[in-house]
């Protein structure tokens, strides 16, 4: 079992905490002059993306958490499993519906995104910051109204629902901000 | 304000000097990591303090002397860390601690703008009893986690049944953050157990204690002094405690400095002495709370 040492602890370390795997985002040290040092570190737990505070005395040692990036391409849907594949090396694997989560809305093929792995099982998917999908159905827009700025509902070739402008028409392909679910602009 | 320290210390005829930043002896404080580097292979050590070598200039010549110099400690970096920062330390042959305090003060007020009140001086154990309700020189490891569960203080993975880490633990999550933000305070008399280079006393109530000080602003430390030990025979056994504690903490043992051992042999006058972290006191005057902000440039940028 690998470990860390609180003296290797900086932002971005995979530790283990409560049997999940974690990411160290901030780090700090208290200690009185003379005394003992604690390491007080905030954590991001990869499974559910909650963070959590946690103190460790330092010198202890915590579990390091075999996780990995890996840069890879969506290929499909099966109903069951959302297949990507590293288009370095041609390796495959197949994610579970909690492991894609929400990059599900974003994604229709050939998306670059980046996996992480833990113990080589697929753990979370990030797709890429800006995608571009077709509107599959949106109401029309009222003329006139576009000067007001308003939005209407629109869904995307992939089911995704988001907001854009009145003067957007189904077919128009749109740019969108998969961090926010926002529309950027039209494509 | 190097200037104004340099003028206090001229006008109270205390010497200015320098000594080693380089040594082949390192410090045994279990707490304190020193930085390694090598000399012609062998290995040797960065200050992490002048202490020593102060000490050896004061049994050669008995004179009061002060240094500005260089300090250098491994792990320690963070909004009040950095690994390199400057200390500014000074002895008084003849001085007791509260004589040393009442300096510390003056010095203080000389480079603070603007009215300070008298600074607060609270014993450890007042301040334990006021803040966190425990006796910290009777309490047990067991009654310093039943506080910290009280007062709902998460318990830090690994520690156990170490008092005094418990009692550092308590000071620096529950009783330190209780003392008024915008104020200094001398707090003393701290656990016989917590010496480091501290001679011990018997206090009004019967108790051993070290007679330690340390100078705050809010929660944050700005300077350590002890009425110093003059005993080399109690230093040489304090010396291998704290390398036995080192090794029963995993970390490496380090060479006594036999050269200050001789020194107390020879003979340390009665004295008192302090050391100030002029960063820490810098941020304080400027009213800016992180390390980074009083440093030309700070380890992340060297």
């Amino acid at each position: 079992m690998a470990t860390y040492s609180t003296n290797q602890f900086k932002n971005g370390l995979k530790i283990i905490l409560d049997g999940d795997p974690c990411s160290i985002t901030e780090n700090i040290i208290v200690k009185p002059g003379k005394g003992q040092a604690f390491n007080r570190v905030k954590v991001k737990n990869l499974k559910n993306g909650r963070t959590l505070e946690r103190t460790f005395k330092s010198t202890e040692s915590v579990e390091a958490a075999d996780v990995d990036e890996r840069n890879v391409e969506y290929l499909y849907a099966d109903g069951e499993s959302w297949h990507f594949m590293e288009p370095d090396t041609f390796e495959q694997h197949a994610a579970d519906s909690v492991a894609v989560g929400d990059a599900v809305k974003w994604l229709k093929g050939q998306e670059p995104c980046i996996m992480t792995l833990w113990n080589d099982a697929p753990l979370s998917i990030t797709p890429p910051n800006f995608v571009e999908l077709a509107v599959a159905q949106t109401d029309p827009g009222l003329k006139g109204d576009t000067a007001q700025g308003g939005t209407k509902p629109a869904t995307l070739e992939t089911g995704a629902e988001v907001k854009v402008p009145l003067f957007i028409e189904e077919g128009n392909i749109l740019k969108i901000d998969t961090r926010t679910g926002e529309y950027v602009s039209r494509a | 304000m190097l200037k104004s320290i340099r003028a206090f210390f001229d006008d109270r005829d205390v010497l200015e000097v320098e000594t080693p930043l380089l040594a082949s002896t390192g410090n045994t404080e279990p707490h304190i990591e020193s930085l390694q580097t090598l000399f012609r292979e062998q290995p040797c050590y960065l200050n992490t303090s002048p202490e020593f070598a102060m000490k050896r200039l004061l049994a050669a010549y008995g004179e009061p002397v002060y240094q500005i110099c260089k300090a250098f400690r491994d792990e320690e970096l963070g909004p009040m860390h950095n690994p390199e920062f400057t200390m500014l330390e000074w002895y008084r042959p003849g001085f007791d601690m509260y004589q040393l305090m009442d300096e510390v003060e003056a010095l203080v007020l000389a480079l603070v703008d603007g009215n300070q009140e008298v600074f607060a001086r609270i014993s450890y154990a007042q301040l334990f009893e006021e803040y966190a309700g425990l006796d910290p020189h009777h309490a047990t490891a067991e009654d310093c986690r039943q506080c910290a569960l009280k007062y709902g203080i998460e318990q830090p993975v690994g520690l156990d049944d170490e008092k005094d880490q418990w009692l550092d633990w308590l000071l620096t999550q529950l009783v330190l953050p209780a003392l008024p933000a915008d104020r200094f305070a001398f707090v003393y008399d701290y656990p016989a157990s917590q010496c480091a280079l501290a001679r011990l006393r018997m206090n009004a109530q019967g108790v051993q204690v070290a007679s330690r000080f340390e100078l705050l602003y809010g929660e944050i430390e700005l300077a350590n002094g002890f009425h110093e030990l003059m005993d080399a025979g109690e230093q040489r056994q304090r010396f291998e405690a704290e390398n036995k504690s080192r090794l029963s903490g995993n970390k490496p043992a380090i060479k006594i400095d036999e050269h200050l051992l001789s020194a107390l042999e020879h003979g340390l006058p009665d004295c008192s002495g302090v050391a100030l972290g002029l960063d820490r006191l810098l941020m304080v005057l400027m009213g800016d709370f992180l390390i980074d902000e009083v440093l030309s440039f700070s380890w992340s940028r060297t």
